[in-house]
């Protein structure tokens, strides 16, 4: 394990320094065609920080860590990810970048242990043999080891999502992305996932956006929160500050009643 | 309108993913493994199916031919029509056309899954270009298949003929007397010439279904669509660069 360091992390495959990232959203917009799905969004996530972004079902937070990455191009505004716009391919290259996708999004083709072994490999970042021990160390931290020869089809969808998680460690990223990462998970691997993503950031300095409707990992771990609702960010603050608000619609959102005499979905027919 | 915009940006793509995977030409020895398994798939994959109908191209080509030359007397050159006829026209867009059904559809069909699934976009995020690991070697295979696919094609539809102008009474051809005719005014421009077309159909449908594959976009259901696209453009890229080709050759290698 490389020391920790306050600014900066050691690749352990170059012994490289390499140095945490910054990303900052500029007024983005992201229209699909009449349908507006990010109005003007803008926050930024300083280096080694731990950012959450939550907001309800539909609101653009899978859209968003798309245009992060530059998979998708946004309809106006921009991503810089340290300092470089994130659609031009070249950042890429510079910086090293992981999602976890909401789906795991795993090489159906590939077995586990060849899904993560595939980026150290094309990359030619380490010996087969330094590659072995990196893939069963990151195997071992989601605890799933035995599962190296097994293919995606043969595990669960919480295995899924957690050898996703693990391939994204293995990448060891300077900027890593979550999407959704203990949404199928029972509260143990919940809490253990959690605790995986706030241990990233004390050991490696990896700055990380956490899309999340977990509350308890938000509440705990986040260095900030946004809250996204239709498009918008209504809210970007501390977990303190978010749990002091007095903003109806937040508290409403972290607190939902289940309301049986008054449901939601009457009152929206009527 | 709508159609000849959407005909001129595929042929845009294709082009595009093409220049891509050339450009990590130099990649191709460190990919032997995913080279090597591609062969073995299309080679796999075809063989079989390559080799029976070509047997019975060759054998209806006899047939045919020796029951019309047998009324005025030619029927000694059976072996020449069979011969060229499969040298030159019939094994390569055989072969071709079996390969745009069995390799075509599968590549689309597997990289418009993994579109679909969003592992082409994992591959993006992981800077590991598409065009070098999944359409270089594919390309590469196809090179090295097509050669030897059509080779077979021609020996086995050969055969064939030889086979059905021996047994049948009307005509009754010994095969020194077939092979003798098909040698006598086959040349070897006349193989090459073929092989060449095959070449260029298998190059063409591999990397037309390799572009279709990972221009899918939607849910699974868009899967399907893209397999009968790719197998539909590549038919008809086989029939209208095989007019283009032939008069090509021809004025080269009169
Ligand atoms: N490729 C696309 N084409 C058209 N509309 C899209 C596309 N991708 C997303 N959308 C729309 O954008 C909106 C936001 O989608 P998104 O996937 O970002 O939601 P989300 O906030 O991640 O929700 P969830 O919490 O359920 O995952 C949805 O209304 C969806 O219909
Ligand atoms: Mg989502």
């Amino acid at each position: 394990m490389p020391s920790p360091s306050s600014s900066a992390t050691r690749n352990p495959f170059t012994e490289a320094e390499t140095p945490a990232v910054g990303v900052a959203l500029e007024h983005l917009v992201k229209d699909f065609g009449s349908h507006k799905v990010l109005k003007d969004v803008s926050f930024a996530v300083s280096p080694g920080e731990i950012f959450v972004l939550m907001g309800p079902s539909g609101s653009g937070k899978s859209v968003l860590l798309k245009q992060i990455v530059g998979l998708e191009a946004p309809t106006s505004g921009r991503v810089l990810v340290d300092g470089r716009d994130a659609i031009d391919p070249a950042t890429r290259e510079q910086v090293r970048m992981a999602l976890v996708f909401q789906s795991g999004a795993l090489f159906n083709s590939l077995s586990v242990y060849d899904n993560l072994a595939l980026y150290p490999r094309e990359h030619r970042v380490a010996s087969e043999a330094a590659i072995r021990e990196k893939v069963m160390r990151a195997l071992q931290i989601i605890s799933l080891e035995d599962t190296a020869d097994k293919f995606p089809s043969e595990l669960s969808g919480g295995m899924k999502k957690r050898v996703a998680i693990a391939r994204a460690l293995v990448m060891e990223p300077q900027l890593m992305l979550y999407d959704e990462p203990t949404s199928e998970l029972d509260p143990v691997t919940s809490a253990s996932i959690s605790e995986i993503i706030a241990t990233l950031r004390e050991e490696y300095h990896v700055t990380t956006i956490v899309v999340s409707h977990d509350r308890d990992l938000a509440l705990n771990i986040a260095d900030c929160i946004g809250l996204l609702i239709g498009g918008e960010l209504i809210f970007n603050g501390t977990p303190a500050e978010l749990r002091a608000s007095k903003d109806p619609v937040i508290t409403d959102f972290l607190n939902p009643k289940i309301d049986l005499k008054n449901p939601r979905f009457k009152k929206l027919a009527t | 309108m709508k159609q000849i915009t959407a005909i001129l940006v595929g042929f845009g793509s294709t082009i595009q993913l093409l220049v891509r995977a050339l450009s990590y030409t130099a990649t191709l020895p460190r990919q032997w493994a995913r080279f090597i398994e591609q062969c073995y798939l299309i080679g796999y994959t075809t063989l079989p199916i390559v080799a029976i109908l070509s047997f019975f191209i060759g054998s209806v080509l006899a047939l045919q031919a020796g029951y019309s030359m047998a009324d005025f007397g030619a029927k000694e050159f059976i072996g020449t029509l069979v011969g060229l006829s499969m040298a030159r026209e019939l094994g390569p867009v055989m072969v071709a056309i079996l390969v745009a059904g069995r390799v075509g559809s599968a590549i689309a069909a597997e990289l418009a899954s993994m579109k679909v699934y969003q592992e082409i976009d994992v591959l993006e995020t992981m800077n590991i270009p598409p065009a070098r690991m999944l359409v270089l070697p594919r390309l590469a295979a196809i090179l090295v298949m097509m050669p030897v696919l059509a080779i077979i094609a021609d020996l086995v539809g050969w055969y064939g003929g030889a086979i059905v102008a021996k047994y049948t009474h009307a005509i009754a051809i010994d095969p020194e007397t077939y092979f003798a005719a098909l040698r006598h005014f086959m040349k070897f421009k006349d193989v090459v010439n073929g092989l060449m077309k095959a070449e260029v159909f298998g190059f063409g449908v591999v990397l037309v279904s390799c572009n279709i594959g990972l221009n899918t976009s939607g849910g699974p259901r868009e899967v399907g669509a893209s397999v009968t696209k790719a197998v539909v453009v590549s038919l008809i890229l086989i029939l209208v660069a095989d007019y283009f080709i032939t008069d090509v050759l021809q004025q080269i290698f009169p």
